[in-house]
């Protein structure tokens, strides 16, 4: 039986190999169309978002936009308070000149010279140019440190992802434990419990679960944003899948030598289960660090606004200054590029092997 | 499960090194009040112990609050202390449910519940329609043998773990009036759209950019299915000359049906509850042209100048009914697809 899958194994490589060497069928020219549109499309706007949070104001409002942050040169000028933008100018003669623009009246702007201030031209619009330099605008990333407490959203969004998620890990980890190494009466009343809350997301008890945070005096502390989540029904799940698989010998072993159960819980079980442990805590950080609307619900006061929240609360500001957002914007995805970047696999595996986001 | 023997394990054993140390001495801690307690109740009832924090959480979080909501729903007034509130009876289920006719939103009492559900209905039908199609197309591209399967599978995959709001503020950049889909517009020689002044667009681009955001992880589910199916079979197939197209019709399709079956369930489930990135995205303009059952809830008891609680209590009611409703089916589909 044996012999026989593996010939009709090696004449299947002989096809396949001798199709392939007819060159690519059209499927695969499709295939690798479509995964080039897909890497444009899927990398194109963040590398965009990238690239424009190093623009100056001036380089955002330009259009057509340009690719690289490209910023129009300012000059100081003698006998002008601000500083004035530099063009490269036609003049009527023919011959080129750089000259700083006082003001624009219509189709026409007034430039001046800015080697000599005295000098002063009139100049129709269609007859300059802007001198631009490659400049990186790091004080995109620099002054919304100091101007609207972006450091503080960051410590709040810091606090609550590591803090949820520990709470997260130890209570999850206890009622996995409980429900996995241990035959009781009523373990398979709580399993299904369980999964039943999995049914009860947070969207169809907003109204509740704020009235319970009001009543526990958490309304805009960071608890408020912590604590409803700390108990998923996914978490308990797929620590109790994985503890299922713990030998029950290694557990009675450490009874035999009067362990107790909570050493047993602790010494035991958890560093054995540390791989679907770190899964979960994966998870968890990418959860509580991306969370959006109950941080908008019970957090009111900019102090205790997380990230999300703060980022929210610019962005719909009458006057967007979006240098700032997007320079906000590139900081906030940092974290969640950084964590992909290192345990890509450990993610996609466990997404594919527990079906939960 | 697969994900011990990766080759991360490494970073993720210095990580717990590092961690190991303080948790050790909490963990030791704990011992001594727990070794009493166990003392105490003896190792039978361990295991309540156990679930003693879990239980707790999801009891004050979510037991006692979906009891609350019904209560919220059955009254009325301003207040947000239920002791404080009038008995209304089901008046905030008729006030909801009061059309002229059911078609048309704009007949009905509370207009902006119905333009709600009517908006989350067209939202999901296009949005799970193409999600699920979308990443399909994607995993059995990448089920082939083509090369940089990991990086394109990362490409694709990405945007899951980025926030709801930093995918709103990448597209609304790239949308803008002077954004670089408009300056491609300009370059073709067409005129610019304003695509948020426009409702048409407006929902378009909401579920645009929520498929952009979530395709990756119903790929993902849909990938690990193609590579569970057994190769033997497609050697079979391949042995017998069968085409690709049949090949794809009566192996991949039927083999891969439960996890379709699980995505499209998820999609849908997910889908209901949009709300974050659209909310960023286009407000839920222009007007209440892109604006959703969970937004109206939100709005209805969180941001209107009368929070209207039993109102949203009464809505997320029939939110949560209608996603029940859905397990349910979905349960049941399933159910008599594997027994037929």
């Amino acid at each position: 039986m044996a012999e026989t899958t593996r010939s009709t194994w090696s004449i299947a490589t002989v096809v396949t190999a001798r199709r392939s060497q007819n060159g690519l069928h059209w499927s695969d020219v499709f295939s690798y169309i479509y995964l080039l549109f897909g890497v444009l499309l899927m990398f194109g706007p963040v590398i965009w978002l990238v690239m424009s949070s190093f623009k100056t104001p001036a380089g955002l409002i330009e259009f057509p936009p340009t690719f690289l942050p490209l910023g129009q040169i300012e000059v100081e000028v003698k006998g002008y308070d601000k500083p004035l933008l530099l063009f490269d100018v036609t003049m009527e003669d023919g011959s080129t000149r750089q000259l700083a623009q006082v003001r624009r009246i219509g189709i026409v702007s007034q430039m001046v010279d800015p080697e000599n201030p005295a000098e002063t031209f009139k100049v129709p619009i269609d007859q300059r140019t802007k001198v631009r330099e490659f400049r990186l605008a790091t004080e995109n990333y620099i002054n919304p440190l100091e101007r609207f407490n972006f450091l503080g959203f960051l410590k709040n969004s810091v606090i609550v992802t590591v803090i949820a998620t520990l709470v997260t890990l130890l209570i999850n980890s206890m009622a996995a434990y409980g429900l996995s190494i241990y035959e009781f009466r009523g373990r398979n009343a709580i399993m299904l419990f369980v999964i039943g809350t999995l049914m009860i997301p947070i969207t169809v008890i907003l109204v509740p679960v704020y009235l319970v945070v009001t009543q526990l005096g958490m309304i805009n502390s960071l608890w408020a944003v912590i604590l409803p989540g700390a108990a998923t029904p996914t978490g308990v799940f797929l620590l109790r899948q994985y503890m299922l698989t713990i030998p029950k010998d290694l557990i009675e072993a450490a009874r035999m030598d009067n362990a107790s159960e909570w050493v047993i819980y602790s010494k035991v079980v958890v560093p054995l289960a540390m791989p679907a442990i770190a899964v979960l805590a994966i998870f968890s950080i990418m959860w509580r660090w991306n969370e959006f609307l109950w941080p908008l619900i019970v957090l009111n006061r900019s102090e205790v606004y997380t990230l999300q929240v703060g980022l929210n609360a610019f962005q719909g500001e009458l006057d967007v200054q979006w240098h700032y957002i997007l320079a906000m914007t590139v900081v906030t995805l940092i974290p969640v590029v950084v964590v992909f970047a290192f345990l890509q696999k450990f993610i996609t595996t466990g997404i594919a092997s527990s079906g939960m986001k | 499960m697969s994900y011990i023997k990766t080759d991360r394990v490494g970073v993720i054993d210095s990580i717990s090194a590092l961690a190991a140390w303080p948790v050790g001495i909490f963990f030791k801690l704990l011992d001594y009040p727990l070794s009493a307690i166990q003392r105490l109740v003896g190792i039978h009832r361990m295991p309540w112990i156990f679930l003693l924090p879990n239980l707790t959480f999801f009891g004050i979080f979510v037991v006692i609050p979906l009891f609350i909501n019904f209560a919220f729903s059955l009254t009325g007034g301003t207040e947000l202390f239920l002791n404080n509130r009038v008995y209304t009876g089901t008046k905030q289920y008729g006030f909801l449910l009061e059309c002229e006719t059911f078609g048309d939103p704009i007949t009905c009492r509370e207009d902006r519940f119905w333009k709600g559900l009517y908006n989350t209905a067209i939202f999901i039908v296009f949005q799970v329609t193409f999600l699920v199609l979308f990443s399909l197309i994607t995993a059995l591209i990448l089920n082939r043998k083509i090369r940089a399967r990991g990086f394109f599978r990362a490409v694709f995959f990405f945007p899951v773990l980025l926030s709801p709001v930093v995918v709103a503020l990448i597209w609304k950049w790239v949308l803008l009036r002077d954004g670089i889909l408009n300056a491609f517009l300009v370059s073709i020689g067409m005129d610019k759209i304003l695509f948020f002044v426009s409702p048409e667009w407006s929902m378009f681009w909401a579920v645009f950019v929520s498929i952009w955001a979530h395709m990756g992880f119903y790929m993902l589910i849909l990938l690990a299915g193609l590579q569970a199916i057994q190769p033997d079979l497609y050697e079979a197939a391949e042995m017998d000359g069968t085409s690709k197209e049949r090949v794809f019709w009566r192996i991949t399709l039927p083999l891969l049906w439960p996890n379709l079956l699980v995505v499209v369930v998820l999609a849908l489930i997910k889908g209901v509850q949009i709300f974050d990135e659209v909310f960023v995205l286009t407000g839920g303009g222009p007007g209440t042209a892109t604006q959703f059952i969970v937004q109206y809830i939100y709005n209805t008891g969180f941001t209107e100048q009368v929070q209207n609680f039993g109102l949203a209590s009464a809505a997320s009611v029939v939110l949560g009914v209608v996603l029940f409703v859905l397990t349910m089916i979905q349960l049941a589909v399933t159910r008599v697809r594997d027994n037929g």
